[in-house]
């Protein structure tokens, strides 16, 4: 497996390496935004990007370069991407409605929901 | 067939995903294979609460599939943008209520997992009383523009797929 990388010829570990820095820079931007952004409805979105572009791109890199250095197909990658799509969603879901209920009941004892609002939360800070 | 294959896509689905786990198409890991794909359907089945849906109209969920591919790239870079570049407290992240037509469970819970996978958009619940399906969007700039898009490029194909 060692015997790796300089011996790939160039078309193959050019896209390797870009995917690579793209997912990675992806990666980091989605925890950027975790750091940054300054309520839970809006760090929700940042880890999506995360999920589906940066877990993409590194999945991608990962199938071209084994396919080329094992000199036969491997894409069993594809399965992380189909698990990753079939659970992910799922967790953003609940975690959202988590914090929906959660405000909900807070909100109940200060105010009512004004009609033109689709939840009483969150309240402007 | 019915009695032994209640959800033949699922078997096959079972069947492949053995053999990519396994990387091989030896004999042996075919029958094993094909030992799971006849009995795990079987034992799942009580826990299906609706039977599986006949796989109708392929095209049009390859093109739902394929948009739903793009847009999830296309809104990769709009929240990297607005994550490097914007300052958070301009952001206008909203509630906004989108009236469903589709009905059917499983269509429904395809269109969860395809606007919870496009960054940007998170899925809440389908209001109780109204049928409105509640969405977070990160940075609204425009409701009416969600809406339509929502309904005629996901929910359409979908309606065509399901009901």
């Amino acid at each position: 497996m060692n015997q790796g990388i300089e011996t790939l010829p160039v078309w193959v570990s050019l896209p390797v390496t870009a995917l690579l820095v793209l997912g990675s820079l992806i990666v980091l931007i989605g925890a950027l935004g975790l750091v940054r952004l300054p309520n839970f409805y809006q760090r929700i979105h940042g880890p999506a990007i995360t999920i589906t572009l940066g877990t993409g791109c590194i999945l991608i890199a990962s199938m071209i370069y084994f396919t080329a250095l094992q000199s036969r197909l491997v894409i069993h990658e594809l399965l992380i991407t189909a698990f990753v799509f079939l659970t992910a969603p799922v967790v953003a879901m609940l975690i959202m409605r988590t914090a929906v209920y959660r405000d909900l009941r807070a909100a109940k004892r200060d105010r009512e929901p004004e009609s033109d609002e689709t939840y009483p939360c969150p309240r402007k800070k | 067939m019915s009695r032994w294959f209640p959800s033949p896509p699922l078997s096959v689905a079972l069947l492949v995903m053995w053999l990519l786990l396994n990387q091989s198409l030896a004999p042996g890991h075919l029958l094993l294979g094909a030992l799971l794909a006849v009995v795990v359907p079987l034992w799942a089945k009580p826990l299906r609460p609706m039977a599986a849906v006949r796989f109708k109209k392929p095209i049009v969920m390859a093109r739902l599939l394929g948009m739903a591919l793009v847009e999830i790239v296309r809104s990769c870079f709009n929240v990297s943008r607005i994550i490097l570049f914007t300052r958070p407290d301009g952001l206008n992240s909203q509630f906004i209520r989108v009236p469903l037509d589709l009905k059917h469970p499983h269509g429904l819970a395809l269109l969860s997992c395809l606007i919870n996978s496009t960054p940007g958009t998170v899925w809440v619940e389908i209001l109780p009383d109204s049928h409105d399906l509640a969405l977070h969007v990160f940075d609204l700039h425009d409701e009416a523009w969600w809406i339509d898009t929502i309904k005629t490029r996901y929910e359409q194909p979908l309606i065509e797929i399901f009901e």
